[in-house]
């Protein structure tokens, strides 16, 4: 009998307990809801797995630091596979379902494209971390990888300058983001002086593994007598056959440099660097810098993934500041509200990893630094130029003829695509 | 400062000459500046590389062509510890230690952990002088193809000083292909030259040539500025000139005709290497195999592990991958074949939608194992460079070799099938299974081995295809349906179907892409394709027979 009564105090006890507990847990501030969006599987898991990663390792770093408002961050992680017409519905789940108060994500143009009315209907906030092609700004979106006028331009104006090229070679992957790059590109070097049959655009189906009649075919273009270049944005892994065509027709980059804007040290890690050495990248952060806030960023980041052999790239470095812009954004706001952290970005400053500052401008893109390297033996760049300082991220290109009289500005327009010409604002969203 | 680098650049012409008489085998008196002018390299900015690679070439130090080449190919160093340069004798596979060699004595210095090591790092710019300072050096190589080489680099920048050392050359060289070379070097200087019968002479010799650069300095002869008056006065010279341009075109347009023919054959081969295996479980057996692509992948992986449990033998080791990769896969196959396969002969639907499953299965596990990143197949020094046949052709060697793979794989399945008991059963069982079986064969056993047989092919086909694409998780998926209209375009069930229809897709395909584009290339070929096979369904080589009538 007396143990009867023990037993049943020690249960009740114990029932006391978990409600308390229970309770307290309760009584405890809500979390914050970060939303994470990066195709885990498919073609594109290769790139978009590492940025996943990336933030949840600054949403962990946040957290240790005794979180945003007084309260948790929570990582919403969503795998919208690398079939596109998944992400819609995956953002829709996260803004309406899961009512995240941000949303880190999206690699490809076709990606964002795809999410975009989604996070405009929703009224959502879209960090997006790629350099991307422009010609879009959307309210809802902070663009913190690079512009055209950001890596292309500056690129071609290295080339045409330093390395004094007179014929051009565009050659890409057969999508958006290649074939508007290449008509700023083509538009910018006609207003440059050079002429038509100076130019040569091609592009490849994606995966394109048989170079050997464009590399013959370049190698033709570049035998005229004058200094050649080719500015490569074929993407993803069909850059290692291309590399490896150029190097067994002996093209080496002292005859014909390449400078790519898709190649990184993360896709330079799964590949033989032989044939690639010395042609070049465009891009705002490498690795290779040396700095003490990038050396901290790239300890943290071995720690994190537990391999000191991983390496850190462009897009890292945007979605590190993309978050801190929003930690500062909200914390200046004292609110995740999406309408009340977008009226505090614009304006915004946090420090980038190559020691500048990325600052939010009112056309939703930030200050950024250019840098150009050369591939070196191990797989990482050697800065052969950067630019004075940062250089505006420009929404609307100033060398196209559709774009050129555009403007986007969320702070006294209010308007991404505000036409100066005819005084008007085009639409009110992005499409 | 142009000036002062030319003065050097004689100087260095005749240090040159006099090492040409006597090798210096002795220490040379100047090893300490020599190593002062090296130490400089650590903190200089590239255009104050530039001045110290000069300076170095005059030095006419012993070791500096070892020193020029290595800084060039990236392999120069200083050790953290005690800044002293080393030469590191091979980055190659990615070791934890380098093995040193010390710039003065050219001897082995020890080795030190990558880490200990920082590298002198070059740019372009500098790379191209480097290039053309070590090609000098070629020169008096005892190597034939090395001087080659050398006198090749020199013509891309022919400079007074450089005709010198080629006009010296010339007199003591034996080979008649270098001789050839210096030769048109000679022969472009001389176009610059007062004299209008040298610069007839001139074109003459030039006429032979098939070089672009060449063809591009004479053209350069015809042009007309803005008042009328043309580069080169003499209206013979002139003439010649059109003519010799005239023909090198000609040459040149032959010459490229049979590259794109080569491209074809290329591309060709590796859809026939796809293809084979598939024409053996898809066309003998008529099992639509959609695990096919993810047997190649498995193919690559092993060159892969082949790879990386053999290192520093990167040479051998893709060799060595062949037959294991055909275990590999036939193994596989035979599994896939033993439980899952069997149950469903004669439907081709269900197996269709259970080798695709299988095959996500494969892609999962190999995501599993190695991750979804891909992983990075060495192509081995005598798989990599061109064979230049002359200045217009050049093919490349991993193309060459896997044209040749090819028809050696195709032959030996060709002998495995019609002279060995194994074949002899294949062809029994798929011809007649009743007959077949009534005369005693297991036809079980055969469709396993069959099957295993065309599953071992598609990983010999997977190491080929690891020297020219991405090792990844979807290698397959992107080589299935190129697979499958290759054994579709040549008839199910034929091998030499296989190869024609392989063989006349590649060639097509390189015909149109430089008028279309790759993507339209492909598009075309599908619909020429499609059109075939309506008026055709059979495809080239139709079976005949009783069995076709079963089918």
């Amino acid at each position: 009998m007396k143990r009867r009564n023990l037993l049943l105090t020690a249960i009740l006890l114990f029932a006391a307990m978990v409600s308390t507990y229970a309770m307290m847990a309760t009584a405890q501030q809500p979390t914050i809801k970060v939303g994470v969006m990066h195709a885990l599987s498919g073609t594109m898991a290769i790139s978009e797995t590492t940025l996943k990663d990336t933030v949840l390792m600054l949403i962990d770093e946040q957290n240790k630091k005794g979180g945003l408002l007084g309260r948790k961050l929570e990582a919403v992680v969503v795998d919208p596979t690398s079939d596109w017409p998944v992400w819609a519905e995956k953002s829709a789940q996260l803004l309406e379902k899961d009512k995240v108060a941000v949303v880190f994500g999206c690699w490809t143009s076709v990606s964002r494209k795809t999410v975009l009315p989604v996070f405009e209907k929703d009224n959502g906030l879209l960090f997006y971390p790629v350099q991307y092609e422009g010609e879009e700004s959307s309210k809802n979106v902070i663009y913190t990888g690079a512009a055209p006028n950001q890596q292309a331009i500056p690129a071609v104006d290295y080339l045409m300058k330093e390395v004094a090229v007179k014929r051009w070679v565009l050659e890409g992957t057969d999508y958006v983001y290649p074939r508007t790059t290449n008509k700023i590109l083509e538009a910018y070097l006609i207003s440059k002086g050079v002429k038509p049959e100076d130019i040569s655009i091609n592009y490849t189906p994606f995966g394109n593994s048989d170079w050997q009649t464009r590399v013959a075919a370049i190698k033709k273009f570049g035998s005229a007598g004058k200094k050649t270049a080719v500015v490569s944005t074929i993407n993803g892994d069909a850059n290692v056959p291309f590399y490896k065509e150029l190097g067994n027709q002996k093209i080496s980059a002292q005859d014909i440099p390449v400078v790519a804007f898709s190649v990184g040290e993360e896709e330079l890690s799964g590949v033989d660097t032989k044939p690639l050495l010395g042609h070049m990248a465009a891009w705002n952060y490498f690795e290779s810098i040396s700095n003490p806030a990038n050396k901290a960023f790239i300890d943290q980041w071995h720690t994190y993934i537990k391999n000191p052999k991983r390496t850190t790239n462009d897009p890292m470095e945007a979605h590190y500041i993309g978050f801190n812009l929003w930690v500062k954004a909200v914390t200046k706001a004292g609110s995740t509200d999406v309408e009340k952290v977008l009226a505090a970005l614009p304006g915004t400053e946090t420090a980038n990893l190559t020691g500048g500052i990325a600052k939010v401008l009112p056309n939703h893109h930030i200050t950024k630094p250019v840098y150009i390297g050369e591939v070196r033996g191990d797989g990482q760049f050697n800065v052969v130029w950067k630019s004075a300082g940062t250089v505006p991220g420009d929404a609307w290109s100033d060398f196209l003829p559709g774009s050129k009289d555009l403007t986007a500005d969320w702070v006294t327009l209010k308007c991404g695509n505000y036409n100066t010409v005819s005084k008007k604002c085009l639409s009110l969203t992005s499409k | 400062m142009q000036t002062l680098r030319e003065g050097g650049r004689w100087l260095f012409v005749l240090l040159l000459v006099l090492w040409g008489v006597r090798p210096g085998y002795a220490q040379s008196p100047s090893d300490a500046g020599f190593l002062s002018t090296l130490g400089e390299l650590r903190e200089a900015s590239f255009p104050d590389k530039e001045g110290i690679v000069d300076r170095l070439s005059q030095s006419g130090h012993p070791s500096v062509r070892s020193v020029l080449t290595a800084f060039m190919e990236d392999r120069l160093v200083y050790r953290n510890d005690d800044q002293r340069i080393f030469i590191v004798k091979s980055t190659e596979g990615d070791p934890p230690a380098f093995d040193l060699i010390d710039p003065l004595t050219l001897k082995s210095g020890g080795s030190a952990p990558v880490d200990s090591l920082t590298r002198i790092g070059t740019n372009n710019g500098l790379r191209r002088i480097l290039r053309t300072t070590v090609a000098h050096f070629g020169l008096s190589s005892s190597d034939s193809s090395v001087r080659l080489e050398a006198v090749r680099d020199m013509l891309k920048s022919l400079d007074e000083p450089t005709v010198v050392l080629l006009r010296q050359q010339n007199g003591v060289e034996t080979n008649s292909r270098v001789k050839r070379e210096i030769a048109i070097g000679l022969a472009l200087a001389a176009l610059d030259s007062s004299d209008t019968q040298m610069r007839l002479d001139a074109i003459v010799t030039l006429r032979s040539s098939a070089s672009q650069d060449v063809r591009n300095k004479l053209e350069g002869l015809l042009e007309q500025s803005s008042n009328g008056k043309f580069t080169e006065p003499d209206q013979k010279v002139r003439k010649a000139a059109a003519d010799a341009v005239l023909i090198i075109d000609r040459w040149r347009t032959f010459y490229s005709g049979i590259e794109t023919l080569f491209f074809g054959l290329s591309l060709g081969s590796v859809l026939v290497l796809i293809a084979i295996g598939l024409a053996i479980t898809f066309g003998v057996m008529g099992v639509i195999n959609m695990a096919h692509g993810e047997l190649m992948m498995l193919g690559a992986y092993t060159t892969y592990v082949v790879q990386t449990a053999m290192p520093g033998h990167i040479g051998i080791s893709i060799l060595v991958a062949i037959p294991a990769a055909f275990l590999v896969s036939a193994l596989t196959g035979v599994l896939i074949e033993r439980t899952v396969i069997r149950f469903l002969y004669g439907r081709p639907l269900e197996t269709l939608l259970a080798t695709f499953g299988v095959s996500l299965i494969l892609q999962q596990l190999v995501r599993s194992v190695f991750s979804a990143l891909n992983r990075s197949v060495i192509t081995p020094d005598w798989m990599s460079g061109t064979l230049q046949l002359n200045e217009a052709l050049g093919i490349t060697y991993n193309r060459l070799y896997i044209v040749i793979f090819t028809l050696v794989v195709f032959a030996g399945i060709m002998a495995v099938l019609k002279r060995t008991r194994l074949g002899l059963d294949i062809r029994a069982v798929s011809q007649n299974r009743t007959m077949a079986r009534a005369m005693g064969i297991r036809s079980e056993w055969v469709d396993a081995m069959t099957f295993g047989l065309g599953s071992g092919i598609a990983g010999i086909a997977g190491v080929a295809l690891s020297q020219l694409t991405n090792v990844g998780p979807n290698l397959g998926q992107s080589y299935i349906i190129d697979s499958f209209m290759v054994v579709v375009f040549g008839g199910v069930g034929n091998l030499w179907g296989a190869l024609i229809g392989g063989m006349s897709m590649g060639i097509v395909n390189k015909l149109l892409e430089p008028y279309s584009g790759a993507v339209l290339a492909k598009i075309f070929v599908l619909i020429a394709l499609i059109l075939f096979i309506q008026a055709r369904p059979r495809g080239l080589f139709p079976q005949t027979g009783r069995s076709s009538e079963n089918n």
